[in-house]
């Protein structure tokens, strides 16, 4: 779709979508949202500069390879984090038995392995959707 | 005759929904049977358990984690299947070789 109005507005807007996504991934442990709902915002967001500024330039922001990695990655970092119980002695994704750090309630950086699981979700269902939509672009 | 009868049928199992849905539960209703000792658990102990002041976000990320691993498993799968099927890189390079 080429028109000046939706590419201008597109770089404008893309940023502050990102930002909220990322925002909605990072406290999934204390407001609502998490890891399925940030993730489809992210991907959403690449989406939206695929079909506004082309292919190319969204390939040239996150490739095919680079998503590729990312999600089989996110998910092998989901078993790895589950396999840390296993070491300290607990049974598998244990969380305030296995070690973690805890931290104060309403923090950020708190309440063990909940933040790195919901990370690692994210950075999987934005890949999954950015995969999907260019493999299914690239076609044309 | 068969017109007639068809519906009666359905007027029949439009009657059995109804009464079924009559004697379901008010929502949101304290005597609930769903409102059970899980509940309670749940409200009352993950504060102590997770430190997350998002009650859902401890039941899929903590209580119910493995749950979740098989979640991400089945977009893992569904991603594989589109790409088998999407990309054809294999018929590509043959294409590039020449031998069809």
């Amino acid at each position: 779709m080429d028109d000046l109005i939706v590419r201008t507005v597109t770089k404008w807007i893309v940023p502050f979508i990102q930002v909220y996504g990322i925002f909605i991934i990072l406290h999934g442990h204390i407001s609502p949202g998490g890891g399925f709902s940030g993730g489809a915002v992210l991907g959403s967001s690449i989406i939206l500069i695929t079909l506004s500024l082309g292919y190319k330039k969204a390939s040239g922001i996150i490739s095919h390879s680079t998503s590729a990695l990312l999600e089989s990655g996110s998910i092998i970092w989901y078993v790895l984090i589950g396999i840390v119980g296993i070491i300290s002695g607990n049974n598998f994704l244990t969380n305030r038995g296995a070690g973690f750090y805890m931290g104060e309630v309403g923090d950020v950086i708190s309440s063990g392995m909940i933040p790195l699981i919901t990370v690692a979700i994210g950075i999987k269902v934005a890949s999954t959707v950015i995969t999907l939509f260019h493999t299914i672009i690239e076609e044309d | 005759m068969k017109k007639a009868f068809f519906i009666m049928t359905l007027v029949f199992l439009w009657g059995l929904m109804v009464a079924s849905i009559i004697q379901m539960p008010t929502s949101g209703d304290i005597n609930n049977p769903s409102y059970n000792i899980t509940t309670h658990y749940y409200i009352n102990k993950t504060i102590r358990d997770t430190n997350a002041p998002n009650i859902i976000s401890a039941i899929i990320n903590d209580y119910r984690a493995f749950d979740t691993l098989g979640e991400a498993t089945v977009l893992f799968i569904s991603i594989i299947a589109v790409s088998s099927v999407m990309k054809n890189t294999y018929l590509k390079k043959r294409e590039e070789k020449g031998d069809h």
